[in-house]
């Protein structure tokens, strides 16, 4: 095919850095449904990392204190959650909800002053010598530092899970709370720094929107890219690898599809539209379709309240 | 519990019904909007909310204003609107084109309410529409991209496949052509009013394929900031964006909204309000150029400035012939201009646009 004027390697370098905001909350998400709890607030707790982020940046003059700033500020908003349903049993499913629309709400109200500034440019982390390469030079090397930053910690997060004693508890706390207290294991602990670990990582995510990509405040910029990733979480069973791979298949594809059509490529354009859509969860559905498996992997307390005494 | 809920909910539905009908009597005319976006978007939202605070400003305590923002355009909308009309407006602007079929369902349920409708074609009794010519804005903007392009390849991000869109784009297109006979553009779809991730990705996707001047019809400024951090040239749409001149912003398109809005508000005061359509453009002021900045050469500037006061005061129609449709047949003879019907309609592309509108 004939991809006209569309240059391979800004494309993979576009799409890299398309997918960083959806692929870091997408395994905050991970992480806290690992531990058992179902959280849909990650678009508000995006929204608050990019508004704060935005904030401390602006003010500060630094975008490393911005990014310091969204994690914070969304992993307090995150505890709120955690206060909420770990500690008054609130219901996850309407909890987090309600965390999306006052995320929403207060982020518009934090940004007010905020519209129409340009926040400090967040310099690429040109690696020496490395991103001289010709092709590969620019798109692997010469990338925003969240780029990196977001592919170790979805390395982190595989080995955590995997390796360590604390993951090993995380993912027990998320399959049997029961089995879990009765060890002598803290669930309320796990899940609250889990919960936190979510948020702070959603932050991130909105920070990379609102100080990298657009790079601007505007009120409800993230747009539902955190229902994106969510959706990324399940399709991905619970896995980071697959995570890895829905979030920079739809970012992939979503900036594939826009140059396409910019390149004047004759493909119907309502396809191309929904192709992100369609390509994420149909390779996602088909790499995880062993059900027995993709359910073994699914955490089994999802979702359900736990109370220490019951 | 749910059952409570639903229960109290059909309990103050029912005894708020029996006041929607009366008149508003001697108290403050209530106005209501709905907003496709946020307040605070810079673009379309941002203008017609001056247009609610220019209403609250003008008329003092005899006007009481409600809005929400932020509402989706289909089934919520309606709920929205309801929602309003229950709590005792009198008049209601539904500010995009989507709230077409819900404004007018709502409308039919709420005879004594007057709905107003913003860019749609559908009116009824109670329900007026209104919209500017938007078009002719993008005749000047076509005409200054046309000459500040270097490399002849002109971008337009467009937000949805409907008439109004359609317009802006051949309008656009027909001016830059006139300006430099060798300009190519594409346009990019991204079948939304406001994402400014993906406005912004979409302006990244048409400059990195060689284009040097962005037109937008979404309602964010991302777009402005992408082609800030490029060098390239873009206008503001729907508000100045004045936050992004003299460069990337070179010009804009303003929607005034305003004058309209207090004089609807007004002819329900006044009990003399009736359905009308409403189309203004550059002459009575609803569509205003913002400042060319002094990044534009001084002779294109005076250009495009003679250009829009042709077309403010009727000499000059955006759409004149010979134009032909994009396959070719002949659709506006020399010196024809297009009449309101076909425009209204548009949906076809021009000669020389590359691409398919999609359906």
């Amino acid at each position: 095919m004939d991809l006209g004027s569309i240059n391979p390697v800004l494309l993979v370098a576009a799409l890299l850095l398309a997918s960083t905001p959806i692929l870091l909350a997408a395994m905050g998400e991970l992480v806290v449904e690992k531990s058992g709890v179902l959280n849909l607030g990650v678009e508000g707790m995006m929204i608050v990392g990019a508004v704060a982020g935005f904030i401390a940046a602006v003010e500060s003059g630094s975008p490393a204190l911005g990014f310091l700033a969204a994690a914070a500020a969304a992993a307090v908003l995150a505890l709120l959650f955690g206060v909420l349903t770990q500690v008054l049993l609130s219901n996850q499913v309407a909890t987090g909800l309600g965390l999306t629309l006052f995320g929403l709400g207060i982020s518009s109200l934090m940004g007010q002053g905020y519209v129409g500034i340009r926040p400090p440019a967040s310099p690429r982390l040109e690696l020496p010598v490395l991103s001289e390469l010709p092709f590969l030079g620019p798109v692997l090397f010469s990338q925003h530092a969240m780029v990196y930053l977001s592919l170790a910690i979805v390395v982190g997060v595989w080995w955590y899970l995997r390796s360590t004693r604390s993951g090993l508890i995380l993912r027990a706390v998320g399959e049997s709370h029961e089995a879990a207290h009765a060890l002598g294991y803290s669930v309320l602990g796990t899940r609250l720094a889990a919960i936190a670990f979510g948020g702070a990582l959603a932050g991130l995510g909105g920070a990379c929107l609102s100080l990298v990509i657009v790079p601007q405040w505007t009120e409800g910029m993230t747009a539902g890219r955190g229902w994106i990733a969510l959706a990324i979480v399940v399709f991905g069973s619970w896995r980071a690898w697959r995570v890895l791979l829905g979030a920079y298949l739809f970012g992939g594809v979503s900036v594939l599809q826009l140059n396409l059509q910019a390149a004047g490529i004759a493909i119907p354009v309502e396809l191309l539209s929904m192709s992100p859509y369609l390509i994420t969860i149909l390779v996602l559905v088909i790499i995880s379709s062993d059900k027995r498996r993709a359910q073994a992997n699914a955490p089994n307390s999802l979702g359900r309240t736990f109370h220490a005494s019951g | 519990m749910l059952k409570i809920i639903t229960l109290a909910a059909a309990a103050a539905m029912s005894a708020s019904l029996p006041a929607v009908g009366g008149s508003h009597g001697d108290g403050p005319v209530k106005a209501g909007f709905v907003y496709v976006g946020p307040i605070g978007d810079g673009g379309w939202t941002y203008e017609h909310h001056q247009g609610l605070l220019a209403v609250q400003e003008h008329f003092g305590d005899k006007v009481e204003t409600v809005y929400q923002e932020s509402v989706p355009e289909g089934a919520d909308a309606e709920r929205a609107m309801t929602q309003m009309a229950l709590q005792g407006a009198d008049i209601i602007f539904t500010t995009s084109f989507g709230y077409m079929d819900p404004t007018i369902n709502v409308a039919a349920k709420f005879p004594d309410v007057k709905f107003e409708h913003a860019t749609g074609y559908k009116r009824a009794d109670n329900v007026s529409t209104y919209s500017a010519r938007f078009y002719e804005g993008r005749a000047v903007q076509g005409h200054i991209a046309g000459k500040m392009t270097k490399t002849n390849k002109i971008g337009y991000i467009a937000s949805f496949p409907i008439p109004e869109v359609i317009r802006g784009i051949n309008s656009a297109y027909i001016h830059a052509k006139k300006a430099n006979p060798d300009v190519e553009m594409s346009v990019i779809w991204v079948y939304t009013w406001f994402d400014p991730p993906k406005e912004a990705d979409a302006a990244k996707a048409l400059i990195d394929n060689g284009v040097d001047v962005v037109l937008q019809h979404t309602d964010s400024t991302a777009p402005q900031a992408a082609a800030a951090e490029a060098g390239v040239i873009s206008f503001g749409q729907a508000s100045d964006m004045s936050e992004y001149a003299p460069l990337p912003r070179v010009s804009s398109i303003i929607d005034n909204w305003a004058p309209y809005y207090i004089a609807r508000v007004q002819a329900v005061m006044d009990g003399t309000w009736e359905s009308v359509d409403t189309w203004d453009g550059i002459g009575p002021g609803m569509v205003e150029i913002g400042e060319i900045t002094d990044a534009v050469p001084a002779d294109v500037k005076a250009e495009a400035e003679a250009l829009r006061d042709a077309i403010g005061s009727g000499e000059y129609h955006a759409f004149t012939g010979p134009l032909n449709k994009q396959d070719g047949s002949p659709w506006l003879a020399e010196g024809e201009t297009a009449d309101d019907g076909t425009l209204v309609g548009m949906n076809f592309y021009v000669e020389g646009i590359t691409g398919e509108i999609p359906n």
